[in-house]
């Protein structure tokens, strides 16, 4: 282990080590905590320029109220679920057809199509921007959730489908030959066979595009405008200019925009960082 | 035509069943391949026809030949477009910089990489930042470098350091405040790579460099970071796409300014594109062609490398 396990070195380190710990995290931590800090202030610390200093009172109900009962608040955040939810499905479903397909099965131009998927995953968002606004706008799907998780489904489809078909050349082949052989046909080895040993690949795709879509702020912007269908993180945007410079509601707003996508985490962790990570180790 | 038509199959057994192999990897591509062609191959392709016109976006497209591309590089006897120069530099500065995720995540990797109580939680909320959406993230920086009150002027005005404007409204550093910004969730996520690439290290070799007397920076450099190799290689690619698209805390944190020094080619595009200056979507393609061909060879370079270990691996 690299570096050297900290129970065989002197007592001194051990209890230095321990002791620092809690206080790298803080620092590291420092700008959450100062916003989480600000989410439970009243309005008149900040009016006083007491920004950083403990709150004069403890406002976190009147706060997230506010965010809850007086703003388009609740609206974004079902937006985004609306966005998120089926993007997943959608995305998942795609890449472990396509994955299957490349992982299993040999045919010429594999290869290409695969490297196809990678490539268009990495380009720029912008240079799909205008053709891509433009084809939504003419199916009449400027400014609605479906237009945007048509898009998101099929941009993602790029990433999932990289993590799918790694996935399955992982998978013992034999098993495959071994259904072949006993003449099941090929669609239910997929679904019996393949499906149930993709669980792990398909738990971590998951909860990635999930928290990908979730915190996506670009093509919110370019395909939708207004409460109508913007999700919460375009939504911000709006909150905070009704809100103007009301740091203590601002900072409500913005803890309850993150908070899905990292309760997500805390609740899938395993998974989360095994896609994530996924080739980090060979 | 197919490898699995060699088999000599009782005729009775319908087309589809006698080429079963051959279509089935076709029908189970199709519904991918179709939503990829549609929404990112194809634009693609359309990005680069629309950079050749003007165009409003709703009325008729003009053929303007490479004039956009002459205005944005100063071809004739124009100067170049200084927007697009400021932004092409900011890129720039965003590739170097953003680099040092890597550097800064293999740190913190190491000194968490421990087996103390409490250490996996430790490492989660080290993490934490990544799962954050940029919006939020820059929303809390832009709060963060608030002039005066900002928690970051009060502690560099503890050093007699006075920031005119703000780190954000002086045109001098706000590139860097908002890269740093950036560089908090990217750390984040090298960090986890290298967790995970640390965690797989032969304890062989790094038993046996120990007992020829390796330790310490010689030990990481010589053992350590070559096994590390697969890890390094993810935080790159993730690095440098990121910093590519660095658009939400651009957006969030300044809108582009102070006096236009923030902007970067991906924010230009935009803001030509769709925004109160009119919609330049002709011009603003050209702009997307010219961040695509920087990506472009990152794109290459990644594959070339994922081909090589294919290749390796049969």
């Amino acid at each position: 282990m690299f570096p050297t396990p900290i129970e065989k070195q002197s007592r001194g380190m051990q209890i230095g080590y321990q002791a620092f710990l809690p206080v790298a995290l803080v620092l590291w931590l420092l700008p959450l905590l100062a916003v989480a800090l600000f989410s439970i202030k009243p309005d008149a610390d900040f009016a006083n320029g007491n920004f950083w200093g403990l709150p004069s009172s403890f406002e976190a109900f009147n706060n997230y109220g506010k965010v809850f009962f007086e703003s388009n608040m609740p609206r974004y955040l079902l937006n985004s679920l609306l966005i998120t939810v089926p993007t997943v499905i959608g995305a998942v479903a795609l890449s472990a057809m396509a994955g299957f397909a490349l992982g299993v099965y040999r045919f010429k131009g594999n290869l290409l199509i695969f490297f196809m998927f990678i490539a268009g995953n990495f380009v720029p968002f912008q240079i799909l921007m205008v053709p891509v606004r433009d084809l939504t706008v003419s199916l009449g799907m400027y400014d609605t959730i479906r237009g945007l998780v048509l898009f998101h489904i099929a941009f993602q489809t790029g990433f999932c489908t990289l993590f799918m078909r790694n996935f399955i050349r992982a998978l013992p082949f034999p098993l495959i030959e071994a259904a072949r052989v006993e003449g099941i046909a090929e669609w239910r080895i997929f679904w019996y066979v393949v499906l149930p040993l993709m669980k792990p690949a398909l738990a971590a795709l998951a909860v990635l595009i999930f928290t990908f879509i979730w915190n996506d702020y670009f093509w919110a912007v370019v395909l939708t405008q207004g409460p109508s269908a913007q999700p919460v993180t375009a939504g911000i945007t709006e909150f905070n200019s009704q809100f103007r410079a009301a740091y203590h509601l601002m900072s409500a707003g913005s803890i309850v925009a993150a908070l899905p996508p990292v309760a997500m985490f805390f609740l899938m962790q395993k998974h989360f960082i095994a896609g994530l990570t996924l080739g980090a180790v060979k | 035509m197919t490898t699995a038509s060699t088999n000599t199959q009782p005729a009775e057994r319908g087309w589809y069943k006698r080429n079963e192999i051959a279509i089935t990897p076709w029908l189970f591509l199709l519904p991918a391949i179709l939503f990829f062609a549609v929404y990112v191959i194809m634009p693609i392709a359309q990005s680069f026809w629309i950079s050749f016109h003007a165009w409003d976006g709703l009325g008729e497209k003009t053929w303007v030949g490479t004039a956009n591309y002459e205005r944005l590089f100063g071809i004739g006897d124009q100067n170049m477009d200084r927007k697009f120069q400021i932004s092409f530099w900011n890129n720039i500065k965003w590739l170097f910089l953003y680099l040092l995720a890597i550097p800064m995540g293999l740190f913190i990797a190491l000194f968490l990489n421990q087996t103390v109580r409490g250490i996996r939680l430790y490492k989660s909320l080290f993490f934490f930042p990544f799962v954050i959406s940029q919006v939020v993230v820059g929303l809390v920086f832009s709060w963060f470098y608030l002039p005066n009150d900002g928690a970051f002027d009060q502690i560099v005005g503890l050093f007699g350091i006075d920031i005119s404007g703000g780190v954000l409204g002086n045109p001098n550093t706000a590139t860097y405040g908002i890269i740093a910004a950036g560089l908090w969730p990217q750390t984040a996520y090298c960090m986890i790579l290298y967790l995970t690439g640390l965690n797989a290290v032969d304890p062989e070799q790094v038993e046996a460099a120990r007992l020829d007397g390796a330790k310490g920076w010689k030990m990481l450099w010589y053992v350590i970071v070559p096994q590390l190799k697969p890890a390094t290689f993810i935080a790159f690619v993730v690095t440098i796409v990121g910093a590519l698209r660095s658009f939400d805390f651009i957006a969030v944190m300044t809108n582009g300014g102070p006096f236009g020094s923030t902007r970067v080619l991906s924010f230009y595009m935009f803001e030509e594109s769709l925004s109160e200056f009119g919609f330049r979507m002709g011009y603003g393609a050209a702009i997307a062609v010219v961040l695509f061909f920087i990506m472009l060879g990152f794109i290459v370079y990644f594959l070339w490398s994922m081909y090589q270990d294919e290749k390796g691996a049969h």
